[in-house]
C-alpha cells in the first residue's frame, strides 16, 4: 500500500522515466516479434502506439507485464527489472494495469466482485473499504448503476468501462490499454475514449495501443509508430500525422486517413 | 425378492458400505484429481510431468490390477494398513480392508477427475486467467479464483459420468473381503439359488437409486451454477 500512497498524486515526478524498454527482442518461431525495441516512457505521459496490424504494437504492450516473456533486452518499472515468475512477478503486475481488447471480465462474478477482486485478494483490503472504492470507480466510468449484474448482462462499452474501473482499483503506477476499443460497436468506443482522456487528463501514466487516431491526436504526448516488429518513428502526435518522415508511415497514414 | 426381504437388514448395510466407499473414495477423487489437474495445466515442469505419467499409469490400468496391487502387493512390500483398525469413527471401527478398497478406487478415479478437470480449464477462455494475472493474483489465486470456479460449469456433465462409473466400481471391491452390494448378493443368491431373478432385480433396484441420485445431485448443481453468471 505504501508504494500506491507515495504515487497518490500522480503528476509528482513527472517526466521521470518509470517504463524503460532496451534493446527488447521476441520472437514467436520464426516471426521476429519484436527488434531492437527502445522505449522509455515517463511519469504522467501518454504514449500512443499505433501501427499496422502484426506490427508487433500489443506483443511489446503485453510484455511490459510479462503476459509475454521477452528473448533479450531488458525492461524495468520505476527502476526495477521485471521479476521472472512467482510473487515479485504477481507484486509487480499489482502495479501495471491492463485492459483488454475482449474486455476479460471474471464471467462469474458480478460488476462490483471483479473491481473488487484485486485490492481484497492482492492488498488485502476489508471487504467494505473495497467495495466503498469500488462503486466510487464505477461511477467515475459511469456504471454506478450496473453493480449488482454479472458481466455478459452489459453492453460491450460498458464492460469494458468496468475493465478499467478494475485496473484502477490497484491503483496502478502505469495503465496498458491493448487495443481497447478494437471490439465495440462504434456508438461505444466514445464512452471509453471519453473515461480515457479523463484518465489522461489527471495524470495517469498511459500506454494505448490503438487505431483511433482521433485519441492520438487529442489525448497523446507522444505517438509511437511500429511496422514489422520495430519502432519506426515516434513523435508528438501534430509532428507525426502532418508530416510523417518515415515512408512506412506516410504509407500506413495515407491508407487510413483517405476516406 | 423374499430372500432379500427376509434379509433386508443385510441388504441396506450392503448398500451403506457401497455408499460409503463411493462417498469416501468420491470426495478424495475430487480433491486429488483436480490437484492434479492443476499440475497438469501449471507452469512448473515437473509437477506437469509428474501428473501426466500419473494420468497414463492409473487411466490405462484396469482397476482390478490396483485392487490387487493395494491387497496383495501392498502387505507384502510392509503397507497392510492394519493399524487403522485401531481407529474408531462414530463408534464403528475402521477396517482395513474399506481403506485399501477406498486408495485404490481413489487413485484410480482421480486420473479421470483430472482429465475431466482439465477438459473444463480448457473451455475456460484464456483472457480469464489473464485477466487474473494482471491484476497481480498468484497461478494459484487465479486458478482458484477465477478459473477453476468457471471450469466447474463445463466439468459437471464430465465429472458425473466419472462418479457415476465410481459408484459402479465400488463392486470390484466385492472381490476382496468387503460385504458390499455385490457381495452380499452373491451370498444371498448362493443360499436362496431359486431367487436370482428376485435378488438381482433387488440390487439392480439399489444401484439405480444411487446413480439417480448422484445424477439428480449434479443436475440441481448444473442448474445453480448457470444461474450465476
Amino acid at each position: 500500500m505504501t508504494a500506491q500512497q507515495e504515487t497518490a498524486p500522480v503528476s509528482a515526478g513527472r517526466g521521470e522515466p518509470l517504463v524503460v524498454l532496451s534493446d527488447v527482442q521476441k520472437h514467436f518461431g520464426q516471426l521476429h516479434a519484436l527488434k531492437d525495441i527502445e522505449l522509455t516512457v515517463t511519469r504522467g505521459e501518454v504514449v500512443v502506439v499505433i501501427g499496422p496490424s502484426g506490427s508487433g504494437k500489443s506483443t511489446l504492450c503485453r510484455t511490459i507485464n510479462r503476459l509475454e516473456t521477452i528473448d533479450e533486452g531488458t525492461i524495468t518499472l520505476d527502476g526495477q527489472p521485471l521479476p521472472q515468475e512467482g510473487k515479485a512477478l504477481a507484486a509487480l503486475r499489482a502495479e501495471v494495469g491492463m485492459v483488454f481488447q475482449s474486455f476479460n471480465l471474471f464471467a462469474h462474478k458480478t460488476i462490483l466482485e471483479n473491481v473488487t477482486l484485486g485490492p481484497i485478494k492482492v492488498r488485502g483490503m476489508k471487504k467494505e473499504a473495497a467495495d466503498t472504492k469500488a462503486r466510487e470507480l464505477l461511477e467515475r466510468v459511469g456504471v454506478g448503476h450496473q453493480a449488482e449484474k454479472y458481466p455478459a448482462q452489459l453492453s460491450g462499452g460498458q464492460q469494458q468501462r468496468v475493465a478499467i474501473a478494475r485496473a484502477l482499483a490497484m491503483e496502478p503506477k502505469v495503465m496498458l490499454f491493448d487495443e481497447p476499443t478494437s471490439a465495440l460497436d462504434p456508438e461505444m468506443i466514445k464512452e471509453v475514449l471519453d473515461v480515457m482522456v479523463d484518465l489522461a487528463e489527471q495524470g495517469m501514466t498511459m500506454i494505448v495501443v490503438t487505431h483511433e487516431m482521433g485519441f492520438a491526436r487529442t489525448a497523446a504526448d507522444r505517438v509511437v509508430f511500429m511496422a514489422d516488429g520495430a519502432i519506426v518513428e515516434e513523435g508528438t502526435p501534430e509532428e507525426f500525422f502532418t508530416n510523417p518522415k518515415s515512408d512506412r508511415a506516410k504509407d500506413f497514414l495515407g491508407k487510413i486517413l483517405k476516406h | 425378492m423374499e430372500a432379500v426381504l427376509s434379509s433386508f437388514d443385510e441388504y441396506l448395510k450392503a448398500f451403506a458400505l457401497t455408499i460409503g466407499l463411493f462417498l469416501v473414495s468420491g470426495l478424495l477423487s475430487l480433491i486429488w484429481g483436480t490437484i492434479l489437474a492443476v499440475f497438469r495445466v501449471g507452469p512448473v515442469a515437473i509437477l506437469n510431468k509428474a501428473a501426466a505419467v500419473y494420468v497414463t499409469l492409473f487411466r490405462n490400468t484396469p482397476l482390478l490390477m490396483i485392487f490387487i496391487f493395494m491387497a496383495i502387493a501392498m502387505p507384502v512390500l510392509g503397507y497392510n494398513f492394519t493399524f487403522v483398525e485401531d481407529w474408531e469413527i462414530a463408534g464403528y471401527n475402521v477396517s482395513a480392508f474399506f481403506v485399501r478398497s477406498t486408495i485404490a478406487l481413489t487413485l484410480y478415479t482421480s486420473a479421470f477427475v483430472c482429465e475431466a478437470v482439465r477438459s473444463g480449464v480448457n473451455a475456460v477462455p484464456l483472457g480469464q486467467a489473464e485477466a487474473g494475472r494482471a491484476i497481480g493474483l498468484t497461478f494459484a489465486q487465479s486458478m482458484k479464483l477465477v478459473v477453476l470456479p468457471q471450469a466447474m460449469r463445463a466439468v459437471i456433465p464430465p465429472m458425473t459420468s466419472v462418479q457415476i462409473a465410481l459408484v459402479k466400481n465400488t463392486s470390484v471391491a466385492a472381490a476382496f473381503g468387503m460385504a458390499e452390494a455385490v457381495a452380499t448378493m452373491r451370498a444371498l443368491t448362493n443360499n436362496n439359488a431359486d431367487q436370482r431373478t428376485g435378488i438381482f432385480l433387488a440390487f439392480a433396484i439399489g444401484y439405480i437409486i444411487i446413480v439417480e441420485v448422484v445424477s439428480l445431485s449434479s443436475h440441481a448443481i448444473e442448474r445453480k451454477v448457470k444461474v450465476a453468471r
